[in-house]
């Protein structure tokens, strides 16, 4: 009898219905966790692995020898490399294509150069216009490597204490 | 004679616009009000990108309804689904009337207001099930059903609470109501009703179909309930009806158990004076109703949505019985004090 009194009260108080209000009231009071992207960002880590770029030494030539290293880890196969023999004798690249479809950005081409060519950057908001253009040729790798070469050098610094 | 006549039209159409306009903007307005709410209950910050805070997101909602294609399913009844969503925003705009927002401003100051309101109420379900029906579709029919049944059970348990509200006032008419309730807030309605004002809430949200007792829509299980085949501006009107029932239910909560235009403060004291005199008193109307308006919201933020039977117990086995008794208890108070 005590039992149901006591149930019924309970039911007719609405107490749970309250408790339950006040929990929402508590959050539309409480911080928004929403970060607003295009004008806010969460940071990023130094060792983001974004889209990819090839570099160049300081004096202009290019870092990649052409020892398909990359290629051959590459286990999603989304590496294309062709070279030939320059008129000085060294080895280049006549053709360096990424994938990005295929690829599934784990960083071993990066860890497997020998001269730091190939690396990944921060950059993730690229978008493609037709599916053709999913495979990045070596001029664009290149040509991102040298608008975001300031970027890119900080940030392998700045992780380079960790490696 | 007829020139008085020709006067009289115009001035009620004149103050029918005073009231359509402002609420056809505060019905615009609440759905921003609903998502902006909604979102910081759930720690997101709402529409944010049309103007300054999101504040033209109402009016961008609007021209892309009123731009979207109509269609009409083939096998449509196809009087009856263009009828519909008219039949629904009718008598939610009719109800309107009877409303006083003032001591002198209001359409028609009918003697049976109450009973106005409640007749108005329960048409606009006519429009739902006939949506339902007219759209033939398996969901929308199930949506119908559902709407008449949990219309109709509410329905008396709201009445019973008009009875109650009724018995104190000795009156149906919403001014004479509102008057009865003179003073501060220790003499509006709430208090010696205050079961019957609880049963009343939770009816008026069963009967506006918002959730929790949306199962008329109930997205999870039926797509969207009776109008699931609506587009463009005939889906705008159901919307534009259930905000305006919305609106109309929290300004009748306020008028028989928050003492209408009434300041919180009596008006016989100092300040209750002061606020009764020099603030408009619609204020105090759209001040309190706006208030229960925000509950609408909160509620929905908060409770999970009802199961069908439970909400036919609910109202059958609950908040009759609870009506009933406490119209018992007021009617021996009245007759003994």
């Amino acid at each position: 009898m005590f039992i149901f009194f006591k149930r019924l009260l309970k039911n007719f108080l609405l107490l749970e219905l309250l408790q339950g209000l006040r929990v929402t009231w508590r959050h539309f009071l409480g911080r928004k966790i929403t970060i607003l992207y295009p004008e806010e960002e969460i940071p990023k880590s130094d060792r983001f692995r974004g889209l990819h770029a090839l570099m160049r030494y300081e004096n202009g030539e290019e870092r990649c020898i052409g020892c398909k290293l990359c290629e051959i880890v590459c286990p999603a196969k989304a590496i294309t490399i062709e070279t030939y023999q320059r008129n000085d004798g060294s080895r280049r690249t006549s053709k360096y294509e990424i994938d990005l479809f295929k690829c599934i950005f784990c960083g071993y081409c990066e860890e497997a150069c020998p001269v730091d060519s190939i690396v990944q950057t921060e950059i993730y908001d690229y978008c493609f216009y037709d599916r053709n253009s999913c495979v990045i040729t070596k001029d664009k790798l290149l040509a991102i490597g040298d608008q975001y070469n300031m970027d890119i050098v900080k940030m392998k610094k700045n992780d380079s204490v960790y490696r | 004679m007829s020139l008085n006549i020709l006067l009289g039209i115009i001035y009620t159409i004149f103050k029918i616009i005073v009231i359509i306009v402002p609420l056809m903007l505060g019905v615009a307005y609440l759905t921003y009000a609903e998502r902006k709410v909604i979102g910081y209950m759930h720690d997101r910050l709402g529409p944010n990108r049309v103007g300054k805070y999101g504040l033209l997101q109402p009016i961008a909602d609007a021209i892309k309804l009123l731009f979207k294609e109509l269609i009409i399913p083939t096998k449509a009844n196809k009087y009856l689904y263009m009828m519909a969503p008219v039949i629904v925003i009718g008598p939610s705009l009719t109800a309107w009337a009877v409303i006083p927002f003032t001591e002198t401003f209001v359409v028609a100051d009918l003697n049976v207001g109450l009973l106005f309101l409640l007749a108005m109420t329960s048409l606009s379900v006519y429009g739902i099930i006939i949506a339902g029906w007219a759209t033939n579709s398996k969901y929308a029919l199930l949506g119908a059903l559902r709407s008449a049944a949990q219309t109709i059970s509410y329905e008396i348990a709201m009445g019973f609470c008009f009875v109650g509200v009724l018995m104190l006032s000795r009156s149906m008419n919403l001014k004479d109501i509102v008057l009865a309730q003179y003073g501060g807030v220790f003499s509006w309605y709430w208090l010696p009703l205050f079961p019957l004002f609880i049963v009343y809430w939770i009816s008026a949200v069963a009967e506006t179909n918002r959730a929790p007792f949306d199962v008329v829509e109930g997205e999870s299980e039926i797509v969207a309930g009776f109008h699931v085949e609506y587009s463009g501006i005939r889906f705008a009107l159901f919307f534009l009806a259930e905000y305006a029932n919305m609106i109309l239910v929290s300004v009748l909560c306020v008028i028989m158990f928050f003492g209408g235009w009434m300041p919180p403060v009596s008006p016989d004291t100092f300040i209750g004076g002061f606020l009764f005199n020099y603030v408009p008193s619609v204020v105090w109307l759209l001040l309190k109703s706006s208030f229960f308006i925000f509950t609408f919201l909160w509620f929905r933020a908060t409770f999970p949505r009802y199961r069908y039977d439970q909400i036919m117990r609910l109202g059958w086995k609950v908040f009759i019985p609870v009506t009933l008794i406490w119209i018992f208890v007021t009617g021996i108070v009245i007759k003994f004090y």
